[in-house]
């Protein structure tokens, strides 16, 4: 068993683990009825940030509209639910074609997005992918759909342009957003789509694409004078995210009963890219982790009340000085280390 | 050095896992109330102003003997006005053991809270989220203020029966559920109206600052009279806006537009005749609402708003609905609910957002809107 099998069974089996502890704690009913919510919200926010690794740690640009893309998986799987309530009963088949649909229609919003932004490079993409992540948010917000017996109705101006029928059900109404979408999303489906993200980014990585993925990202000009196509595999790495992000967007949009478009600004952006640089850039495993911790700490810190927040962004600080400043590295390899030499040793 | 980062990572989802544990819930003699909003935030005004009106109402009830003997408990929960927040808030409600959840206090989070309620059949009343899908996810949900419809229509009549404006033009938000839902009835009900529309110009949270563009576009259709069915904060900048252009249209605002007269460093004279459909106002003489404003004032240094009496209000309504369906302490939330359900359409309560206040079973209050007007620095009725 080559080593980069056993750390990529190790994460399988992390998460593996972990879905058991949890299903056992729920079936014997030893769980607090907030952290059964958190489940779901956690599975998306792990899909989301290895998702967001793979544009960040192996294709190396820093992409700050991710929230985008989730929001077209969103709207996009929201939208399929509503209108076939009523032909497609099986609540699971449809979910299941939403969560496609929700990847499909980011992914092609990827494709779109991509073919301009990755000509850039550095801080010029990032500003970019900031603002199409905001073009995204503001093109849902203007739309209004609705449905009746005569079909679809639209409109960009307000919802009683549209002329419906009395009958009619508006489904997107603006900023207010999409609501009552049925609660589909449930704790085995997030766990088997971390399962599956997982497994298409750990194999895209140490595919012969990835391995020309990350050809480009330490080195441009070698990797270009190879013959490797730059914008063809910048482009395979982004869609992939986008897609992968669409789907966490449609088990976002089937967990809660409300669904707007404001939810998906700047700051679901960074939150992601926070999970990201603080779990390890490139890491897989640390995303997950850092998923996990950092969605599920501020619940749990509610008991401070007031100063939960300001709690919660030490820690950030704190972490990230110990993942990633040079000082704390060295004074962990010195003290640390030691402890760990027998283990580290066969870990490595 | 990456192991040190495993034996961490363990013993921190070890102490997860452990906080994940569910506390036993004993039985207690008090009736639990709970409620969620944004405490911190952009819209943290109104989250703080119901939470403190909720306690006021809360310390009142108690020194007074209780409900049916027994005391209320009070948790406010922060929500951020995110609604994935606010189903975390409502789930840490739910551990603590909330019998009541007298919440949330804005309309998106309302709708994804109230899903959940309606699934685990526990009693909510929404103080001041007026969204109409915030209480159509089941029967077990009521609201205390005006919904988006109700306020939008009204509007158009007042101003229609009354004459006070031949062209008019609306200057909304439409990025805000609030805004533009009353925006959507205020235009529905203008067709059986005797004024026009002459101008109806949107901004969006993004650029709320400047509203040059939008008075401009009134001012040249030449309207009489300005409908803002939207915040304080914003309508204060449009009212600062027009005085400098020397455009002076009749004002017309609905309950968002309470708590303008209160606002840091605007000039109040601006403010002078402007009108505004509320079901609350903080200069009214009757009794209750001398108290409660008394009492508000001396806790927290500042008038009460109409989120705070929605919420005042909220508490009293839940009281009399105990009293009536003769509820215990020591019943789940599940029972609670089932009699509150029936509880709330039986009583009539004078508060201080109306007086005779009634709810149906699909969760509407029923209660007037008052027009006030702005006539030296204070309301006047109407």
């Amino acid at each position: 068993m080559n080593k980069k099998l056993k750390s990529n069974l190790i994460t399988y089996g992390m998460v593996l683990v972990a879905f058991v502890i949890m299903q056992i704690l729920l079936s014997t009913g030893h769980i607090s009825s907030l952290f059964k919510g958190l489940l779901v919200p956690i599975c998306v926010y792990v899909v989301l940030a290895l998702s967001l690794n793979l544009v960040v740690g192996i294709s190396g640009e820093l992409s700050l509209g991710h929230a985008g893309f989730m929001c077209a998986g969103a709207f996009a799987s929201a939208f399929f639910t509503k209108c076939t309530m009523d032909t497609i009963t099986v609540s699971g088949l449809r979910f299941f074609l939403a969560i496609l649909i929700g990847a499909a229609v980011a992914a092609v919003f990827g494709i779109l997005i991509g073919i301009p932004v990755l000509r850039l490079k550095g801080d010029y993409l990032a500003i970019v992918t900031l603002a199409f992540g905001e073009i995204i948010k503001n093109v849902v917000n203007a739309f209004y759909i609705g449905l009746d017996s005569k079909g679809f109705h639209f409109s960009m101006k307000d919802q009683f342009s549209m002329g419906m029928e009395p009958d009619g059900q508006i489904i997107l109404n603006g900023p207010q957003g999409i609501t009552g979408v049925s609660k589909d999303s449930t704790f085995i489906i997030g766990v088997v789509l971390i399962l599956l993200t997982l497994f298409i980014v750990l194999n895209l990585i140490d595919s012969r694409d990835g391995r020309a993925i990350q050809a480009i990202r330490d080195n441009r000009i070698a990797a270009s004078s190879v013959g490797l196509n730059i914008t063809k595999y910048k482009l395979m790495a982004f869609t992939v995210s986008a897609a992968l992000a669409g789907a966490a967007g449609a088990l976002y949009s089937h967990n809660l009963a409300t669904l707007q478009a404001s939810k998906f600004n700047f700051n679901t952006s960074i939150l992601v890219l926070v999970f990201v640089v603080l779990g390890g850039i490139g890491n897989m495993r640390g995303s997950v982790i850092a998923a996990v911790i950092l969605t599920a700490l501020p619940e749990m810190l509610r008991g401070l009340a007031d100063y939960r927040m300001l709690i919660y962004a030490i820690v950030l600080i704190v972490m990230m000085l110990f993942n990633w400043a040079p000082k704390a590295l060295e004074w962990r390899e010195r003290y640390l280390g030691q402890l760990f030499k027998k283990t580290a040793k066969e870990g490595k | 050095m990456k192991k040190f980062g495993k034996v961490l990572s363990v013993l921190t989802a070890a102490a997860m896992v452990a906080g994940t544990m569910a506390a036993p819930v004993a039985a207690e003699d008090t009736f639990k109330i709970g409620s969620s909003g944004p405490l911190t935030g952009p819209a943290a005004v109104y989250g703080n102003a119901v939470m403190n009106a909720i306690q006021i109402a809360v310390d009142e009830v108690n020194e007074a003997g209780g409900v049916n003997g027994a005391n209320f408990e009070f948790n406010p929960q922060d929500d951020e006005h995110d609604a994935e927040k606010a189903v975390n808030a409502y789930n840490t409600l739910k551990d603590w053991g909330m019998q009541m959840f007298l919440g949330t206090v804005t309309s998106a989070p309302c709708i994804a809270v109230e899903a959940e309620a309606a699934n685990d059949n526990i009693f909510l009343l929404t103080p001041s989220g007026s969204a109409v899908d915030c209480i159509t996810g089941g029967d077990n949900a009521f609201r205390v203020c005006f919904s988006d419809p109700s306020q939008g229509t009204a509007s158009a009549q007042y101003i229609g029966n009354n004459g006070i404006g031949e062209k008019v033009a609306v200057i909304y938000d439409s990025s805000d559920v609030y805004s533009s839902g009353i925006y959507g009835t205020f235009q529905a009900e203008a067709a059986n109206q005797p004024f026009e529309i002459v101008a109806a110009e949107a901004f969006t949270a993004d650029s709320k600052s400047d509203f040059s563009v939008q008075l401009q576009k009134a001012k040249d259709a030449e309207a009489d009279l300005v409908f803002m069915p939207i915040y304080y904060n914003e309508a204060a900048l449009i009212l600062q806006q027009a005085d400098q252009m020397g455009y002076a249209p009749t004002w017309f605002g609905v309950d968002g537009m309470d708590g303008i007269l209160s606002l840091e460093g605007f000039d109040t004279s601006l403010a002078e005749g402007l009108m505004l459909l509320t079901p609350f106002s903080a200069d009214a003489d009757d009794e209750l609402t001398k108290n409660f404003v008394a009492k508000y004032e001396e806790k927290h240094g500042e008038v009460p708003n109409q989120f705070a009496a929605d919420a005042y209000d909220g508490v009293y309504a839940i009281k009399a609905a105990l009293e009536q369906s003769g509820a215990t302490p020591d019943m789940d939330a599940s029972e609670i609910c089932d009699l509150l359900k029936v509880g709330m359409t039986e009583i009539t309560i004078d508060g201080v957002t109306g007086v005779g206040m009634t709810w149906s079973a699909d969760g509407e209050p029923s209660k007037e809107p008052k027009a006030v007007v702005i006539e030296n620095g204070a309301y006047k009725g109407m």
